[in-house]
């Protein structure tokens, strides 16, 4: 007798029947995905439009009256930790990670559908806390988005009193919520995957995410224990973080803190958080490759260990952020050592990439412009990585912005080209219905080469020694006027890429009324979710009988079958087979 | 096939772009060129292998572009090249780490015998201590810290009173030795970094963090704090002068001892009654000001600000540009003061005059002004009543007149352009924030109704 979960059987599904259960108050996995993705995607905007406006103070300083020191900071600080926190994470995780998990392993929902809703509301009360510090008085903190403290709440940073009080408690209502989600996600992947559907027949997009969230239920406690501790020093005087300190003249009464303590807490959390966001990258970008290459990802075992390696490594790299922090300086040996050693991996997933591309069949959809835009992009970031690593050419780079340039380009650039990447790849999907090509290209080549121009050039003048959070640089004697250009030069890019982002929106809007119609799936895939009864895929996902899975994601083009890709859900014996003349490689 | 040529042009580009950007690191001044050789070890590997990668991924979207009568090759893995790419990239890893770890064990192993000097950082200025005659940095602690004893000096240790006390922005070291420096901060992170020497340091808090260079160039280079400090964090500026021993041996010659500093007696009013006769004769007799012989208010001023002017004018820091006519009158003026004694002499008078409140003139939007002062109040307090800590003036009280004309002046770079007022630097970026007369009017009419 085969065992059905009862959370598989069909009358436990509960359609839901009204509009605020189906799209609001939802339980429903893909509800949420999206309700996350909306959210991510609009408080990213208003991080886009905080840098637009920091580049408009650093391109042509003296210009504008409404930036000063002050808000200059606060759009710094916002800027960052939206895109890093709000946006990123949450996009990759409860975005991405809701949509793709229980389809790609074959589930009706998340395991725990109710704590899944639970953690969306939270994330939205997180991000509404956030927003409502730029109407708080003082505005919101000024501090950095790594608040550093004594500065943080000590006047002379802009928002040290309401400002960045708000911002901690939003990150702790943030780490709840994505704590809700993130247990989800590990017991969904671990229970309820579908039969046949083994750990290593997952597709990469799975295994990064799944790894994502195991570090991130480990590592997001180190910042919320860090958030606590200030808050308690910012409003009942304790000294965690803070020791003797004359501020602005004025002896403080705190005594015996370190300040050394909370960079460590911070990027014990901090640097897991850049592979927080890189692995979900890694796993999307990997099967937008496959699929448009119609070849299978290369070196399939290898790609699993290496994100398995990189997450286990990246929680003994933390205090390369921190060389010249104060820190006894002997830990940099074993910083810079552990650091260099994440590139091996970091490098294997770079060679699968382009030897999945390597005798593939590459079709140039708009998924794969941009995946191929994240493998160069990847690429120049993760090299420039291994400048910082190495800790004494730390020395001179760190704090300028060569670090800067660095993780925009690693961080920033690349896991954004993949997200573009993933919307294009999955809209269909998500929506029935097809994005636009010419405008798509169009938002390509904009976001590509703009992003380029932007970030290549920035790299040189952290080599100059320009430091980065100046509002101005002034009269610098070994800053040459030129630098001032090309400070402006970048401004223009950084505001031409910026207005690209509304070609999407557009596209996105326009499709979702008008788009061709997508039909079952449009790129011939072989993975799970593109093989649901309906599209987009109904409550449920796949109708009466849960799928069975016989082989590995990435079954193309395999030799002697009849179309180039078979479906995880086709048993060996019902395989299509052709007449026998074209099989194989024959170039 | 766009595509194949744009990633082939952005490789090409990339490297040419490397070799023809005028924007460089600045030529080294110090010891640590090694680290500009491991830099350049990076660069060449890291360079190749993103033009490998990148013009091999370029060449692979070319060969093997949608064909619809071919089809991928089906090859899960190759054992053999994974193992051997990820030999080599161990390797080129290897490389590129190795001599990193050398350096950085030459860098935190300070040499024997070097030359030991404390760097002190507070919001958003530098100062500096040397050990003095005994070689040693008496004890300090920041519950010690107040307007008479600006670096916190322990008055229990005796080893303190040689202590050389630099309470500028701008430090001198001799070329060609090794030098020590211990970095501690006042108040929050700050970071002690000369491009030139190549290596930095953060100032913390609580702790005494260090770093150690020697010099190989004389001149005069740009200190800048690289740890974001708060509002005025970019304004955080410093110099090291590098000098030949004997110029060196010679300015530090000049410098006071905390013994010297506490010694001193405080300035006799009584005596600096008679010297401010000459002064009434513009400023008034109560120190009130007078718009018609551009001479500014006095009345309020603290005495370490009032001292500090007075010296810029007699040595030319202040009054001597050309565009500052009015400063010019004063230089002179400034001069006839005999000696340093004279000088708190007359600020101790000037710090007891009472005067009548100055005419308010400017017309401007108050709320709007609040809000520019904001940034202002950051070192000049909330009421603007001045800071000693942040060496910022009293600015309440002041005729409007005479602020307005000092903020064109830093605007112009007609004050605080000169190298030796790091203060009025710091105007000079400060005072560029007020886009417009307008923003001028609003904020001193803020000002006049504090």
């Amino acid at each position: 007798m085969e065992h059905v979960a009862i959370a598989d059987q069909v009358d436990e599904l509960h359609d839901p029947d009204t509009f605020i259960t189906k799209y609001v108050w939802s339980q429903d996995h893909k509800v949420i995905a999206i309700q996350y993705s909306l959210t991510a995607i609009f408080v990213g905007l208003v991080a886009l439009v905080l840098s637009g406006l920091m580049r408009l103070q650093l391109g042509f300083p003296d210009s504008f009256d409404f930036i000063d020191p002050g808000s200059y900071l606060q759009f710094v600080t916002m800027h960052g930790m939206i895109m890093v926190i709000y946006l990123l994470t949450a996009l990759f995780l409860g975005g991405f990670g809701n949509y793709m998990i229980p389809l790609m392993i074959g589930a009706r929902d998340m395991v725990f559908p109710y704590l899944n809703m639970m953690s969306f509301w939270f994330y939205l009360l997180s991000v509404i806390i956030l927003l409502s510090s730029f109407f708080a008085p003082g505005g919101p903190t000024g501090a950095g988005w790594t608040l550093y403290p004594p500065q943080a709440i000590l006047q002379g940073t802009p928002g040290y009193d309401w400002g960045i009080i708000l911002m901690l408690v939003s990150l702790a209502v943030f780490i709840i919520a994505f704590t809700m989600g993130g247990l989800n996600y590990v017991t969904t992947v671990l229970q309820a995957r579908t039969r046949g559907m083994t750990l290593m027949r997952m597709p990469l997009t799975i295994w990064g995410i799944f790894t994502a969230t195991i570090l991130g239920l480990l590592a997001f406690p180190a910042l919320l224990v860090s958030a606590i501790m200030m808050l308690l020093d910012k409003l009942l005087g304790t000294s965690f973080f803070m020791p003797a300190i004359v501020s602005l003249g004025e002896s403080m009464d705190y005594t015996g803190g370190s300040p050394v303590l909370f960079q460590h807490l911070f990027w014990f959390f901090g640097h897991p958080e850049v592979y927080i966001v890189a692995l979900p990258a890694f796993g999307l970008v990997s099967d937008v490759l496959a699929t448009h290459a119609r070849k299978n990802i290369f070196g399939y075992r290898m790609m699993v260990w290496a994100i398995v390696a990189i997450g286990g490594l990246s929680f003994v790299v933390w205090a390369h952020h921190m060389y010249v922090s104060g820190m006894n300086p002997y830990f940099g040996f074993f910083f810079a050592t552990t650091t260099l050693i994440i590139a091996i991996p970091t490098a294997i997933k770079v060679y699968n990439w382009v030897l999945t591309l390597w005798h593939g069949n590459i079709h140039l959809t708009v998924p794969m412009l941009f995946a191929i835009g994240f493998i160069f992009t990847f690429t120049h970031g993760g090299l420039t990585g291994l400048f910082l690593g190495n800790v004494v050419i730390d020395l001179p780079l760190s704090d300028t912005y060569f670090v800067v340039a660095h993780f925009h380009m690693v961080m920033g650039v690349s896991p954004i080209m993949v997200l573009f990447a993933a919307l294009y790849h999955w809209y269909p999907l998500i929506t029935g219905r097809m994005l636009n090509v010419k405008l798509g290209q169009a938002h390509f080549w904009f976001t590509f080469l703009g992003t380029y121009a932007i970030y290549l050039p920035m790299h040189y003048l952290g080599f100059l020694g320009v430091p980065r959070r100046y509002f101005a640089t002034g009269d610098t004697s070994f800053i040459p006027e030129s630098a001032q250009t090309l400070n402006a030069g970048i401004t223009v890019s950084a505001l031409i890429v910026g207005a690209a982002q509304l070609i999407f929106l557009y596209n996105a809007f326009y499709s979702f009324r008008k788009g061709e119609k997508a039909g079952h799936n449009p790129w011939q895939a072989t993975s799970l979710e593109w093989q649901t009864p309906d599209v987009p895929p109904r409550h449920g996902n796949w109708g009466e009988k849960l799928p069975v899975v016989y082989r590995w994601a990435y079954d193309y083009s395999v030799p002697g079958t009849k179309e180039d890709f078979v479906p995880q859900t086709v048993p060996p014996e019902e395989v299509p087979m052709s007449a026998g003349d074209t099989v194989g490689d024959n170039v | 096939m766009a595509l194949v040529i744009v990633l082939v042009l952005l490789v090409v580009g990339s490297v040419v772009f490397h070799f023809v950007s005028p924007w460089w690191f600045t030529p080294v001044a110090s010891n640590w060129s090694s680290i500009d050789d491991t830099i350049a070890i990076t660069f060449y590997i890291t360079g190749f292998v993103f033009v490998a990668v990148n013009l091999f991924l370029a060449y692979t979207i070319y060969r093997f572009r949608y064909n619809p009568n071919r089809r991928a090759r089906y090859e899960p893995e190759n054992k053999k090249l994974e193992i051997w790419l990820t030999a080599i990239t161990a390797v080129g890893v290897a490389v590129m780490l190795a001599p990193g770890l050398v350096v950085w064990a030459d860098f935190v192993t300070v040499p024997e015998g070097a030359d030991e000097i404390e760097v002190v950082g507070e919001q958003w200025q530098w100062s500096y201590r040397f050990p003095g005659e005994d070689g040693v940095l008496g004890k300090v602690d920041a519950r010690y810290i107040g307007p008479d004893n600006l670096f916190g000096m322990s008055p229990n240790d005796e080893a303190g009173l040689d202590d050389i006390l630099i309470n500028s922005n701008e430090l001198h070291l001799p070329i060609d030795r090794p030098v020590k420096v211990n970095l501690r901060s006042k108040d929050v992170l700050h970071d002690f970094a000369v491009s030139e020497f190549r290596v930095k340091m953060d100032l913390v808090p609580g702790l005494v963090s260090y770093l150690w260079f020697t010099p190989t160039r004389t001149g005069k280079f740009d200190i800048l704090c690289m740890e974001l400090c708060g509002i005025a964090h970019y304004a955080m500026r410093g110099y090291v002068v590098v000098d030949e021993q004997a110029d060196f041996d010679d300015w530090l010659g000049q410098q006071k001892t905390w013994a010297d500093i506490k010694g001193m007696a405080p300035g006799d009013a009584v005596a600096g009654k008679n010297q401010y006769t000459i002064c009434a004769s513009c400023h008034g007799q109560n120190g009130e000001g007078n718009e018609t012989m551009n001479a500014p208010r006095l009345a309020g001023l603290q005495t370490w600000y009032v001292e500090r002017q007075l010296k810029y004018y007699q040595q030319g820091i202040r009054g001597a540009n050309a565009g500052d006519s009015f400063g010019q009158q004063m230089a002179p003026m400034a001069g006839m003061l005999a000696d340093e004694t004279a000088i708190r002499d007359v600020a101790a008078y000037i710090v007891g005059l009472k005067a009548t409140p100055s005419k308010a003139s400017a017309n401007g939007d108050i709320k709007r002004g609040a809000h520019s002062y904001v940034t202002c109040g950051a070192c000049h307090g909330a009421e603007a009543q001045g800071n000693y800590a942040l060496s910022a003036p009293r600015l309440a009280g002041q005729s409007d007149w005479y602020l307005r004309r000092q903020l064109e002046n830093f605007q112009l770079g007609i004050r605080g352009a000169h190298k030796s007022d790091s203060y009025g630097h710091q105007m000079v970026l400060m005072a560029k924030t007020l886009q417009d007369e307008q923003a001028v009017d609003d904020l001193l009419a803020y000002l006049n109704s504090i």
